[in-house]
């Protein structure tokens, strides 16, 4: 029987009467890279929020593998194994990349809140975070600052901050928002390369990128789950079809 | 004892209403732009040493000058926003508070030169003074007068607010600016006239406080930490809770300089740090 | 969007890159070497020198607030009157050894920073500004209530301190007080130098440069602020125990929001983020102040507020920041 990495049971949220999650349930099987669709302020963000620990729901219940997590801070969370990263670069622009993976390794490590020490003495964080930018291909330019680099190379940074803690579960939230068509291919080529130990769900707009990475796909139309199902499933379903040509091109 | 609680609980509502005046406009604009102006305090002023010059070099009647102390801090306002505030919308807090302290600090400055240290004096015309009896209780005509002007300039607020096309404006700026922007509406225009609005406003009520509260130099920071605290407790851009906070400020306070005069500002104090860590949005938050 | 790299070499060590924005600059080394210079060529101005040196302190924990982690504080002073009121407190009540004086000014003064940080953990923006504000109003109005214990408006007087080590005595022409503030200086700087540069130090940074990403990278937050404000608001408590101490005196300012508001200056003029800055700011700051002693102090206001407005649009990161951009500059153009 498959281990399941993270489920969610109930998981309700309304903002005055606007329902922004309506009884959501899922399980990510351990490994599993699944696709969370669905037209825009369907409440794709929203779930990730709620995941994470940055919304708290009205009801309902998350669990990372067996342990309920619904009480649980967000950097508690974090610390469990459970990271996401932002649709929006939420980076830190005048640390360079070095220095920002450095410090996401050193909260990973439990050693960010010594002050007493100086911090190239954590040899291995350093040498650590090098490892990482080096697999996203940001090794050349991690001495620069962060708002000095390129849009494309700060979605690969997102990644790098997420992969320094070590996850067991990642969400990541429109990866290769805003880059071109030419340049996601290489981003999700590095995101495939992260190890099947690691449960993945990714939201994305792309119907290719989809197709070709997921093993199965989540469809979320107005905060509530339409359908679930494997990427040929998807495609032939007719509901998914109308919600998808009604609310314009994916 | 009913006559003198009647009596406090009048003076300290009036006063309420001054402060009620002074703050509002800084809540709207806080609520509207995000700018933190700790120089609002400076634009009453202004219009408190209008209405004295007015009154004392050229011997203008008293009512005349309300209007021209409004223009006046409204024109100020203008000119400051143009030429400094707005290359820092974008800034921090901490820089905007510095840089609207720096101005309150030459402002003070200015204020003693041109004026001296000392309170002003000013007449007030005779009809305005003096108390009127009604039973047991009598009231202050000043006072009277104040609380008719704050409750008819609260009406003329909230019906323009509600019901004139800027004040549909104003409202669309201050609940989604990027929005509002979007739908073409001229955000910056709108702030600008709102900005100007809430310090006319302020100027108007420094000159009406020149009687009750003084007026030296140091107003401009004396009374900003209570129009602070009207905004922040009550809630930004909210009218309701600048007034609500206002009168409550005000009869707290009169309450507590008479029964327990030694403690003083300790009390206000204490109360604005415990409201704000229990609701730090303010008490009429608009969300 | 650049693909696998070839380009770094083998030999490439990040702990280098690290090691290189820790180590000892030339420029600082020659700056400390140059406070002693008020021994020989100023000697009548020590007095003045011990000012500056604990105004310098005073911009240092508060640089690691706001210059570091990114926080507003409007009434830095009273971590400051705190740690000054411990150390005259102390030394009124028969204990004048100095240097425990100054250890238990920083136990209060860091116990105060440890209280107010459980205020300061919930809220933010403009609520934030309002509560530093406030708690600073807050303490200067409680000190002046209790002018039985602190003197009120005329201050606390009749401090006398012990001999320093047994031995060095505070002497009217204020080397001994130089000296002494000049090393409790030095040392302290030492001690954040090494915190800024720390793992510790790194959050901070992250902390200023994205709140929101701190905790989605594990970071506690809660007990990072905890941390930082006991830490900044036991080094603002030493610099008030110091002014206590070499003045004899503790005035009811030393609460006040001029106070505070004039720290952010000397912060902010030197530039923020840059532990030096502090430094420079205030060196700057208290000189001038002093030279224009004899302005009215109306007037001292109005140049303040015009320094003030000056430097938050044309030089917002402070001179060291003008400074540093105008060294990048021309970096550039060289190359």
């Amino acid at each position: 029987m498959t281990e399941i990495a993270l489920s969610t049971a109930g998981l309700n949220k309304k903002f005055g009467s606007l329902v922004v999650a309506g009884d959501i349930n899922v399980a990510l099987p351990r490994g599993a890279r699944y696709a969370l669709i669905g037209p825009n302020g369907a409440g794709k963000t929203t779930l990730i929020n709620l995941i994470t620990g940055m919304l708290r729901p009205d009801s309902g219940r998350i669990l990372l593998g067996e342990e309920d997590i619904t009480a649980l801070a967000p950097d508690g969370r974090v610390k469990r194994g459970l990271v996401r990263t932002f649709q929006i670069n939420t980076l830190f622009p005048n640390l360079s990349a070095l220095e920002a993976v450095t410090l996401a390794v050193c909260e990973r490590r439990g050693k960010a809140g010594v002050w007493w020490k100086s911090l190239p003495s954590y040899r291995d964080a350093a040498d650590e975070a090098y490892a990482i930018l080096a697999t996203l291909g940001l090794a050349a330019d991690c001495e620069r600052p962060t708002r000095q680099l390129a849009y494309g190379q700060q979605r690969l940074l997102e990644i790098a901050l997420a992969l320094a803690a070590k996850p067991r579960v990642l969400l990541l939230d429109e990866p290769a928002a805003g880059v071109p068509r030419s340049e996601s291919r290489e981003l999700f080529t590095a995101v495939a390369g992260i190890s099947s130990d690691i449960t993945i769900l990714f939201i994305e707009h792309d119907m290719e990128v989809v197709f070709r990475f997921a093993s199965r796909i989540i469809v979320m139309v107005s905060g509530r789950i339409l359908v679930e199902g494997t990427p040929a499933e998807i495609s032939g379903n007719e509901r998914v079809r109308e919600v998808y040509l009604g609310a314009g091109h994916g | 004892m009913i006559a003198r609680f009647v009596s406090l609980l009048f003076d300290g509502f009036a006063y309420g209403m001054l402060l009620f005046v002074l703050s509002v406009g800084l809540s709207v604009t806080l609520g509207m732009m995000n700018f933190v102006n700790l120089a609002h305090g400076t634009f009453a002023m202004i219009g408190g040493y209008v209405t004295v010059t007015l009154m004392r070099q050229a011997g203008w009647p008293f009512f005349a000058t309300l209007p021209v102390a409004f223009i006046a801090a409204a024109a100020a306002s203008v000119v400051l926003e143009r030429v400094l505030y707005r290359r820092l919308y974008r800034a921090t807090d901490l820089d905007q508070s510095l840089l609207t302290i720096g101005i309150v600090f030459m402002s003070i400055a200015i204020a003693a030169y041109l004026f001296g240290t000392n309170q002003q004096p000013v007449q007030l015309p005779s009809y305005l003074t003096g108390r009127i009896a009604y039973g047991d209780f009598n009231f202050g005509v000043y006072r009277l007068f104040l609380v008719a002007a704050a409750l008819a300039i609260t009406a003329i607020l909230v019906l323009g607010l509600e019901y004139t096309r800027f004040g549909a404006r104003v409202r669309a700026c201050v609940d989604n600016q990027r929005m509002a922007r979007g739908l073409g509406l001229n955000v910056d225009g709108v702030f600008m006239a709102t900005f100007a609005l809430g310090s006319g406003l302020a100027g108007l009520g420094g000159a009406l406080a020149i009687e009750p509260m003084g007026l030296d130099p140091n107003f401009a920071f004396k009374y900003l930490v209570y129009m602070l605290i009207v905004v922040a407790v009550g809630g930004l851009a909210s009218i309701r809770g600048a007034f609500v906070t206002a009168a409550l400020l005000g009869v707290i306070d009169i309450f507590s300089k008479y029964y327990v005069p030694e403690v003083g500002a300790f009390v206000l104090y204490l109360v604005m740090v415990g409201l704000l860590i229990w609701r730090p949005a303010g008490l009429f938050a608009r969300r | 969007m650049t693909a696998e790299t070839t380009g770094a070499p083998a030999a490439f060590n990040p702990q280098d890159v690290l090691r290189a924005q820790v180590r000892w600059h030339p420029l600082e080394i020659l700056f400390w070497l140059a406070t002693l210079l008020p021994f020989v060529l100023t000697p009548t101005y020590l007095v003045l020198c011990s000012q500056v040196a604990f105004a310098a302190l005073f911009a240092l924990s508060l640089d690691l607030l706001v210059g570091y982690s990114g926080l507003v504080s409007l009434g830095h002073a009273v971590f400051f009157g705190f740690g000054a009121y411990a150390a005259g407190l102390v030394a009124k009540a028969g204990w004048g050894e100095p240097i425990s004086g100054l250890f238990i000014s920083m136990v209060v003064a860091g116990f105060v920073g440890y209280l107010v940080s459980f205020i300061m953990v919930r809220i933010s923006h403009f609520a934030l500004i309002m509560v530093s504000l406030g708690l600073c109003l807050l303490a200067f109005e409680l000190a002046n209530q209790l002018h039985w214990l602190t003197g009120g408006d005329d201050g606390l007087q009749g401090i006398e301190m012990w001999p320093i080590l047994g031995t060095f005595k505070f002497d009217l022409y204020g080397k001994v007080a130089y000296s002494y503030t000049l090393i409790v200086l030095f040392l302290s700087f030492l001690v954040l130098r090494r915190i800024v540069n720390s793992p510790f130090g790194l959050s901070l940074r992250g902390l200023r440069e994205n709140q929101r990403r701190m905790p989605a990278i594990g970071a506690p937050m809660r007990k990072r602020l905890q941390v930082v404000y006991m830490i900044s608001g036991a080094f603002a408590g030493l610099a008030g125990a110091l002014s206590a101490q070499t003045t004899q005196f503790v005035a009811l300012d030393a609460l006040s929001f001029q106070r505070s508001a004039e720290v952010l200056v000397m912060l902010v003029l030197g530039g923020a983020g840059r532990l030096y800055g502090g430094l420079i700011g205030s060196i700057i700051f208290i000189v001038a102040r002093d030279q224009l002693a004899g302005m009215n102090p109306q007037y001292w206001y109005f140049w303040l507020g015009l320094l003030l407005v000056f430097v938050i649009i044309f030089l917002p990161n402070g001179i060291l920041g003008g400074l540093a951009q105008l060294v990048a500059h021309l970096r550039n153009r060289r190359s």
